[in-house]
């Protein structure tokens, strides 16, 4: 909330130096919503009456709360958030996300990875997140506001070892049901998890046995996901659930044709759609394909899907199948030229989508103009434009280049004569034939700590024939320029 | 006496080519250029809509260099685009440049497991319409190449097989048998010799080791030029000098 004022707050009349906190008021009370780090470090907290904290703290900011844009500013977080990492994604009200990533994650490069660029992209922005990742939304949500750390990671079945050193507060509970807890020496959900549950039912009700039973995934608490207003989407319930894969497969087929149908109208293609799966114990699965490029074919989009039916656990049954545009992009036709006047390229952009949607990294290479080999070469997105541009080189560069040059051991007359003989590996290889030095300059203009450093890189053959890349970093005479060590860096064919 | 030798041999040819199936016939063949290769594989080059296999010799059996360079200019004769894939993403791509491969050309596809390269060669292979589909793996098991064999004949899309080992050791392994139309393999020899102190023109020993319905070969090439193509030196014991040995022998 403090975030959102801060990043909202354009003509700079907000200080950065002083503690900021956000005042709520209800008639005539007026207290503390929220409170920067300044603030908190002042010594002032949520529920603190506002006059308090004016007293105690000289030059404070107030700024009044606006639960509205609240409201509004984490619906579009969330609305971005199911664009980017799971089809289940929903407020969790009031400062939460909540988002079921199973099947989703290795499209991040796993858990951890996700977890770390999450919250990487938000500090980007200049936003702090808390994530964690549970067996159930109510581990996970007081996982990450109570354990104090950026990210953590439960393992599946190991919830209760995670949750049981937290406080109450994180449980989701009134505030009041909090307080009398407390009060009867309640500290930690371990405690409250292990005492007996009629005499708590007896004088608290339901409400505290419902919510530790969410948090150990006893009882299912499903995401009600949220949905853009204008998406595109399709459904079909059934009167009788489903199971068999071929029945599905069925299914799923005549769903992307509605779907289809249904983009056509609005001359739109989908760039990224969801496939959830509602079952009758009332839980979700949700598959998500993603394309490179807009796509509105039914064969294109139906292989997406039946690549992975089997990864669909209908359990006792499926109830309702939903295919969700979630990113569409404008597709108009486009006319083709006859084979006759041209040759036909063939666009294997469906090939790409099948082989990406596998958790595979797919893409092309293109040039940088860099003569430091390592950095000649970028990775571009598959279905990217065709660059056109090609090395020009005018020395042969080897077929494979170690990620990290190995050191080696040489014997070498210095300055610029090429080795007599290296050791690669345990292994000395007299140097029958070398060729070089081509001297490669450091990269000054983008880093300055390169200013004098000099590659010396030599083409050498052994006796076996066998050719190899070595470099010597450093230009022989001058420890300013390199260490003077020698490295090989790369394996002629 | 030969007349009728001859009609038995072709009255034979066409009762086999009529058990094939239908498709593999009218795919063609991709030439090296170089005639004394094209004699030794039948139909005159490397089939399209089959399964091409290729392996290092000596230490090329880890680091598979100069079969990937190989492939690599096979692949650049090719038309179309190229699905490379593979478990280690050590290629350098300025040195498949070098051999006429265009950056445009070439979609990688980097798996973290074997058999999951195996998987998008099928695929890639079934797709149709890709110039070659190349893939690095350490174990091609007998069935994984059926697969890839039949999948290449149903499009007529190459496959290229690069075999590159974790060990030395474990390269006896090339000697199970596969489903694979030809195999190869490409051991580094010594340059070229120059007149001047430097490193000539790369040779390799290029061993046809297997070839269905044909014999096995041995050549001594030179690497792939600018244009991808492969260039036949005379065995060692020719020991002509440097322009004449040039003159005619590139086949362009």
């Amino acid at each position: 909330m403090i975030e959102r004022i801060r990043r909202a707050d354009g003509t700079g009349e907000l200080s950065p130096e002083r503690p900021l906190v956000v005042v709520e008021k209800s008639g005539s009370k007026r207290w503390l919503a929220a409170v920067d780090a300044k603030a908190r470090s002042a010594g002032l907290h949520v529920g603190m009456p506002a006059a308090k904290a004016q007293a105690i703290v000289q030059g404070l900011q107030v700024v009044e709360a606006d639960p509205i844009a609240d409201v509004a500013a984490l619906e579009r977080l969330t609305l971005w958030a199911l664009t980017q990492y799971s089809p289940i994604v929903a407020m969790d009200a009031p400062d939460g996300i909540v988002m079921d990533t199973e099947g989703a994650d290795h499209l991040q490069g796993g858990e951890e990875l996700m977890l770390s660029g999450i919250v990487n992209r938000f500090r980007a922005r200049g936003l702090t997140a808390r994530v964690a990742i549970a067996d159930s939304w109510g581990a996970a949500h007081a996982l990450a506001r109570a354990s104090g750390r950026e990210t953590v990671v439960a393992p599946c079945g190991e919830t209760s070892r995670f949750v049981e050193k937290l406080p109450l507060s994180s449980l989701r509970l009134s505030p009041e049901t909090v307080i009398s807890l407390r009060t009867l020496g309640f500290r930690t959900i371990g405690e409250l998890a292990a005492t007996p549950r009629a005499p708590l039912a007896l004088r608290f009700g339901p409400e505290i046995g419902r919510r530790l039973d969410q948090m150990y995934g006893r009882l299912p608490e499903p995401i009600d996901p949220i949905r853009p207003m204008d998406v595109v989407e399709v459904s079909r319930a059934f009167a009788e659930p489903i199971g068999a894969p071929e029945t599905i497969a069925k299914y799923v087929s005549r769903l992307v044709g509605e779907l289809c149908d249904a983009l056509e109208k609005k001359a739109l293609g989908v760039r990224r759609s969801d496939l959830i799966v509602h079952k009758v114990d009332n839980t979700m699965q949700a598959i998500r394909a993603g394309t490179a490029k807009p796509a509105r074919d039914v064969a294109w989009l139906t292989k997406l899907f039946k690549d992975r039916i089997e990864k669909i656990e209908p359990g006792f049954g499926i109830e309702k199948l939903s295919l969700v545009a979630v990113i569409a992009e404008p597709l108009t036709e486009t006319q083709k030229t006859s084979s006759l006047i041209e040759e036909e390229v063939v666009d294997i952009t469906p090939l790409i989508d099948v082989i990406g949607n596998r958790g595979q990294r797919v893409y092309r290479v293109a040039p940088v103009a860099s003569d430091v080999p390592e950095r000649s070469v970028t990775r571009i997105a598959a279905a990217a434009e065709e660059v056109g541009a090609s090395w020009t080189l005018h020395w042969p560069r080897p077929v494979r280049l170690l990620a990290r040059p190995d050191p080696i051991e040489v014997i070498a007359l210095l300055p610029d004569h090429p080795p007599v003989s290296i050791t690669w590996r345990g292994k000395r290889r007299r140097v029958k034939r070398a060729d070089g030095p081509e001297r490669i300059f450091g990269e000054w203009w983008t880093r300055s700590s390169e200013f004098d450093a000099v590659r010396d890189y030599f083409v050498i053959e052994d006796d076996a024939g066998e050719r190899f890349w070595i470099f010597r970093s450093g230009d022989g005479l001058d420890t300013a320029t390199g260490s003077q060590k020698w490295f090989l860096h790369g394996i002629f064919a | 006496m030969t007349a009728a030798r001859e009609w038995v041999i072709s009255h034979l040819r066409e009762r086999i080519a009529s058990l094939e199936s239908a498709t593999v016939r009218k795919r063609g063949c991709l030439a090296f250029g170089v005639a004394e290769i094209d004699a030794a594989l039948p139909g005159g080059g490397l089939a399209y809509g089959a399964l091409h296999e290729f392996a290092g010799g000596g230490s090329g059996t880890v680091d598979g260099a100069a079969a990937a360079l190989c492939v690599a200019g096979i692949a650049a004769r090719t038309k179309g685009q190229i699905l490379w894939c593979m478990t280690r993403p050590d290629l350098f791509f300025p040195a498949l440049a070098q051999a006429g491969l265009n950056p445009d050309r070439v979609v990688f596809a980097e798996a973290d497991r074997e058999e999951d390269v195996l998987a998008t060669m099928e695929e890639g292979l079934s797709f149709g319409g890709l110039g070659a589909v190349v893939g690095e793996v350490v174990r091609l098991p007998m069935t994984a190449s059926r697969r890839l064999q039949l999948v290449a004949e149903k499009t007529g899309t190459m496959g290229l097989v690069v075999r590159r080992w974790r060990r030395q050791t474990e390269a006896s392994d090339f000697g199970q048998p596969t489903a694979s139309t030809t195999r190869w393999r490409v051991s580094v020899l010594p340059s070229e010799e120059l007149p001047v102190p430097g490193v000539g023109r790369p040779r390799w020993l290029l061993e046809l080791m297997r070839v269905k319905a044909g014999e096995c070969a041995e050549f001594i090439v030179g690497a792939c030029d600018a244009t991808g193509r492969i260039h036949l030196f005379p065995g060692s014991r020719d020991r002509e000098d440097q322009t004449r040995r040039w003159d005619g022998r590139t086949v362009a």
